[in-house]
């Protein structure tokens, strides 16, 4: 993983509460052994209507929003399924980080292994971003921080360890391997085996 | 004295190999890990790049069910019934097992099925286990008093590689339903009670433990209805102590402890229930005697209503959106909707169980003009335990269609799938848009109620029929 420290982009908001992984990628597209590619599938029934075109009212289908890579979106999102194509989908279609009041837990935690920030705001703050798309934010990993315009900058929740890992662009799994010889001495010595 | 403990505490306790600091998470060991071909092709990658192997093979039980057809398969060419894609991926996770060493449950083994009806089957699920999938449904597996949670492709690999994974504590939610469940009222009404209650995100970074006479009076196959939907709340998992019901299931399994080790695990076992005081984040009460079958109305399970009850009306724009992808008019009672497809499986209610229950209501009837019938056994065994009983000739009797096992047209991924604008009375556990296929649209409802909705051709209250 490459590491993530800061970016500043225009925000692009889908308001609905409850955005499910399979609004973020239809399960058709799971079919891949590959993780490359499924920007083309990200919000695939949204982006496109039944005859194949794109949707004109779907926001990310506006040329406004063609650069912005940072998503603002209603309540609870990613709930659903554990796939972690949809942050794959998210990141390969050029989105670097959602906002939202919730975020589902596996989904989070799917994406900060893979450089996708999610950012956890209060009401106040997520009202203001739905009020006002295309607005200017920048995403701070170092100092867990978004700053809005007017000098607005309000902190956000990431694990500790996610967050070094970002900014280092850290691969967890080496982490883990360091214990090998703990994880080894606990299959050895636990009271009953499996 | 110590402090008292919860069921879920007791478990994560066992199972910490490095406790966790405010810099770095828990070392968290695993002890069964169920796989299958779709959240790992990209995690034996990583194991390939990295030269790795796969760490305990015998704590590792792989199978074969989200892209599979439920037509029979004894040739490569019988798997592209599924699409092209699927069949490779199919391939793809034969080569991946036969690489790595590991046994998998697949065509011809007679023990292939759905990930989180075979663990349970084979006695591989056990009280007191931590148990992971890539499959947010694992949470089904906690049915046990087991540990259980659905984790993304990164975390397979490294499961894969470690048998480990880097884990933050989660908080407690103890959600107690007492009374007695009234008679015509199941488990999934219950769980999809519990979700209109709490709501799709009640549960975030909780862990659940169901409790109270209404949970101790179901059986494991009901428990697995409520455990499977706890994610459904935004839980990461869903407990019930382990007790009679639970050996007395878990009793003569052939992955379950035999002779002088089950006497020991059973010993274990005993002490898996949340001590006296013992202290959760969160507690919710339900009183069971108050529910009715349950049915959704909106695209996500906690837009939920009382099947004899008017679908309530609500000017929020989400709400409003999903009540116009459904076409359901709000203040009227749900069995106005006239269906076009009902789907009975999934890892929700795929078990024996909810295919007598299905078969009990058909026996005799007929599935309305017009309504194609899915029935779906959620694993090889399912199947067969099904076609002893003479269940599947009741089901074909009636005109609905008896398939191979496989997660099916629970998320369409294999071709199993409701046509645009369909509406569908599923006993699976997500009503999303486009769910069950672009532009179908999904009720969530117990067996009971979709094969009484499948002969009555409307969504239809399967207290009505006896």
């Amino acid at each position: 993983m490459k590491p993530v420290t800061q970016f500043q982009s225009c925000t692009v908001v889908l308001p609905n509460k409850d955005i499910d992984t399979d609004q973020i990628i239809p399960a058709r597209f799971l079919t891949t052994t590959s993780r490359e590619g499924l920007g083309k599938a990200a919000f695939y029934d949204l982006r496109y209507t039944d005859d194949g075109s794109e949707d004109a009212t779907f926001p990310l289908n506006q040329a406004e929003n063609a650069n912005c890579s940072i998503l603002v979106a209603g309540n609870n999102f990613g709930c659903g399924s554990s796939r972690e194509h949809a942050p794959w989908a998210l990141l390969d279609y050029g989105l670097k980080a959602v906002i939202s009041t919730e975020i589902a837990d596996i989904f989070r935690s799917n994406s900060l292994k893979n450089g996708f920030i999610p950012v956890i705001v209060d009401a106040d703050i997520h009202a203001w971003l739905l009020d006002n798309p295309g607005a200017s934010a920048t995403i701070d990993v170092e100092t867990a921080t978004l700053s809005l315009p007017g000098d607005r900058v309000v902190k956000f929740p990431i694990d500790s360890f996610a967050r070094y890992c970002l900014l280092n662009g850290i691969d967890q799994l080496g982490f883990l391997r360091k214990h090998r010889e703990q994880i080894s001495k606990f299959e050895e010595t636990r009271s009953w085996k499996p | 004295m110590s402090k008292p403990k919860t069921l879920f505490e007791k478990v994560w306790a066992d199972h910490v190999v490095v406790e966790e600091t405010a810099d770095t998470p828990a070392v968290l060991y695993i002890d069964l890990h169920i796989i299958h071909e779709v959240t790992t092709p990209q995690a034996f990658s990583v194991l390939r790049e990295q030269g790795l192997q796969v760490h305990r093979p015998d704590l590792t039980l792989p199978t074969m069910d989200h892209s599979t057809p439920t037509t029979p398969v004894s040739t490569f060419k019988d798997l592209l019934v599924a699409g092209e894609d699927a069949a490779n991926q199919v391939r793809q996770m034969e080569q991946n097992c036969k690489d790595f060493g590991l046994e998998l449950l697949g065509f011809g083994s007679g023990k292939r099925g759905i990930v989180h009806v075979i663990g349970p089957e084979l006695g591989a699920t056990q009280p007191g286990k931590t148990i992971v999938c890539g499959d947010s449904h694992t949470s089904t597996h906690g049915a046990f008093g087991a540990l259980a949670f659905g984790i993304g492709t990164t975390e397979v690999g490294h499961v894969l590689a470690t048998q480990c994974l880097l884990q933050r504590k989660p908080k407690t939610l103890a959600i107690n339903v007492e009374g007695r469940l009234q008679t015509g009222v199941t488990a999934k009404d219950l769980i999809l009670a519990v979700i209109g209650k709490i709501g799709v995100d009640g549960g975030t970074g909780h862990v659940i433990e169901y409790r109270g006479e209404a949970i101790r009076n179901l059986s494991m196959e009901e428990r697995m209805t409520v455990c499977n939907m706890s994610i459904e709340a935004g839980a990461r998992a869903g407990m019930i102590a382990p007790d009679e019901t639970t050996m007395d299931y878990m009793s003569g399994r052939p992955r379950a402890p035999q002779g002088a080790d089950w006497e020991a695990a059973v010993a274990r076992w005993k002490n898996l229930r949340s001590d006296e005081g013992a202290s959760f984040d969160q507690e919710v009460t339900l009183d069971a005697s108050q529910l009715t079958p349950m049915v959704t109305f909106g695209t996500n399970p906690g837009m939920v209503v009382g099947i004899d009850e008017p679908v309530p009306d609500s000017a929020d724009p989400s709400f409003l959106k999903a009540i116009e992808y459904m076409q359901i008019e709000t203040g009227k009672p749900m069995t106005d909707n006239k269906v076009d497809v009902v789907f009975v499986g999934s890892c929700t209610n795929g078990r024996v169980s909810d295919i007598e229950e299905t078969a009990r209501i058909l026996k005799g009837r007929k599935v309305a003009d017009g309504v194609r019938m899915l029935v779906v056994p959620g694993s090889e065994q399912v199947k067969a335990q099904a076609e002893k009983l003479g269940l599947d000739k009741i089901i074909l009797e009636a005109g609905a269609e008896w398939r191979e096992a496989g997660c099916s047209m629970c998320l369409g991924m294999n071709g199993d799938i409701a046509q645009p604008g369909q509406l569908s009375v599923s006993t699976s556990n997500r009503n999303f848009e486009g769910r069950q296929g672009v532009g179908a649209r999904t009720i969530l409802a117990s067996p009971a109620t979709a094969a009484a909705s499948a002969v009555a051709g409307y969504v239809a209250d399967p207290r009505n029929l006896s």
